[in-house]
């Protein structure tokens, strides 16, 4: 929850709401990009963020997102991050 | 050294272990009186365990635990609050998964959905708005829990509930800061505090400088660290080298994500939202003036403590801590957790009895998983 996980932002979804499409290694995932839009919506795309329960909090550059996953994995907390990703959806469909 | 050959850069790992061993003998700490550095944030001392941190390290350098992981100092009432207002009909509680075995007096929100409440574990306030979107004929509530890392993603999300006029969410704020029990670790005269490695994601929010007040007023080191084993070495040998020179500064190691003003619109959207409370309790902690944050007027109708008429605002409850637990003082980094008298007996990650045993941040677990300490107590 406190260490986030790096994503790569794929495209806007909905410039109204500032939602962006992420890839958090493999997982495509909805993501509010609020704080990190100051240059402009658009120039997001394929930009790498630090992403906190589901809002890019920072941006950050390839090798740092590589670098963060690594040390998320060894810790443990990339697979929770994920698990609760898988949880979140099926808590949506209400099948919990 | 038998860790520093899994990390990325064993080279970078060796030098640094060697410069804080000299570091540790140029200031005189000794296994008797060593040099005692906290470490405030819960995801450093996760990592200071996995990466086996603290054998690297002279044991003239003690790492003192800090309060930084928000689940643990959660006090019992608040989660018995959660489940008064997760019990109600029509009620979808949503929580981060973190908060879902921390046990209250009567039972832990695991338990309480167990036994028949709608409660649902949420990976973001988004999936809380969207269930509130899908579900009109429900109240949807977010369970608003961390420090300033996730502070501005609820503060956000009620922004939006209000843009969509979504009645029917709010959020249960419990929101926390981590600068106000720092300063009563300060004051505390039993704490033997020489430094600090400050946390690295509430400081990507908020920046560096609301830690001007450890090195101004109280002449301690801070430096604001990453997560990666490197950088917590590189930072424990910044507080040292400012320890040896006689130094007192906020530093800050991690200034690729976090730039000395934070997060201008994280902040912007905390101070629309929030607003400070006067005190908030603190497992372990107690009362601590302006720690926690509530929901401004402008936005009560999204409060859960306005809708539900529970929470801080509408009454204090004092509950008492379990028999022989420790969790305060553990909390404080005034004992390890190996000395509480119920850590692996009474206490267990199956069945614990104080949250420092099951989030993933916690001192408690971190010991049980790393350090050894499960053998010893088995
Ligand atoms: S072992 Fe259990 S009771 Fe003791 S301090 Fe840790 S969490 Fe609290």
């Amino acid at each position: 929850m406190c260490l986030g996980i790096p994503g790569q932002i794929v495209k806007i979804t909905d410039k109204a709401t500032n939602l962006a499409l992420a890839d958090v290694s493999g997982v495509q995932r909805q993501v509010n990009v609020t704080c990190v839009a100051g240059g402009g919506l658009e120039d997001l795309v394929g930009k790498w963020v630090l992403i906190h329960v589901g809002f890019a909090m920072a941006l950050i550059d390839e090798d740092e997102a590589r670098k963060t996953m690594e040390t998320l994995t060894a810790l443990g907390e990339a697979q929770e991050e994920f698990e609760a990703m898988f949880q979140s959806d099926r808590a949506l469909e209400g099948r919990t | 050294m038998k860790y520093v050959d899994e990390f990325r850069d064993p080279k970078a790992a060796k030098v640094l272990v060697k410069a804080i061993a000299e570091k540790v003998d140029a200031i005189g700490a000794t296994v008797e009186k060593p040099v005692h550095i906290m470490e405030i944030c819960g995801g450093h001392t996760h990592a200071i365990f996995r990466y086996g941190l603290d054998k690297l390290t002279p044991p003239g350098l003690e790492f003192i635990h800090g309060p930084g992981c928000p689940v643990c100092v959660l006090p019992m009432s608040r989660v018995d609050e959660c489940i008064e207002i997760a019990e109600r009909p029509g009620v979808i509680f949503t929580t981060f998964g973190d908060a879902m075995r921390v046990p209250g007096t009567r039972k832990s929100l695991i338990q309480a959905k167990a036994d028949g409440a709608d409660i649902r574990m949420v990976y973001s306030p988004l999936d809380a708005l969207e269930l509130a979107r899908r579900n009109p004929d429900n109240e949807v509530v977010f369970f608003g829990l961390g420090f300033e890392t996730t502070t501005p993603s609820t503060a956000l999300a009620i922004q939006q509930a209000a843009r969509e006029n979504l009645s029917n969410f709010s959020v249960f704020c419990n929101h926390i800061t981590v600068p106000p029990p720092i300063k009563v670790l300060l004051d505390d005269p039993h704490m033997v505090l020489d430094g600090f490695v400050g946390p690295g994601h509430v400081s990507m929010v908020i920046g560096t400088r609301p830690y001007d007040f450890i090195a101004r007023d109280y002449g301690k080191p801070i430096v604001v660290a990453g997560f990666e084993p490197i950088d917590l070495l590189q930072s424990v040998l910044m507080v040292l080298t400012q320890i040896a020179e006689g130094r007192a500064e906020v530093e800050n190691q991690y200034a690729r994500i976090v730039p000395d003003g934070g997060n201008p619109v994280s902040i912007a959207a905390i101070e629309d939202v929030y607003q400070p409370r006067p005190t908030f309790e603190w497992r372990g902690l107690g009362e601590i003036d302006a720690s926690g944050l509530r929901i401004r007027d402008k936005y009560k109708d999204f409060d859960a403590e306005e809708k539900f008429g529970i929470g801080y605002a509408t009454g204090r409850r004092v509950v008492e801590e379990p028999e022989g637990c420790a969790c305060g003082e553990v909390m404080t980094g005034r004992i390890k957790p190996m000395q509480c008298p119920q850590f692996g007996k009474g206490c267990t990650p199956d069945i614990p009895l104080g949250a420092l045993m099951v989030s993933s941040e916690g001192a408690c677990a971190a010991y049980w998983q790393y350090g050894g300490a499960r053998q010893a107590a088995e």
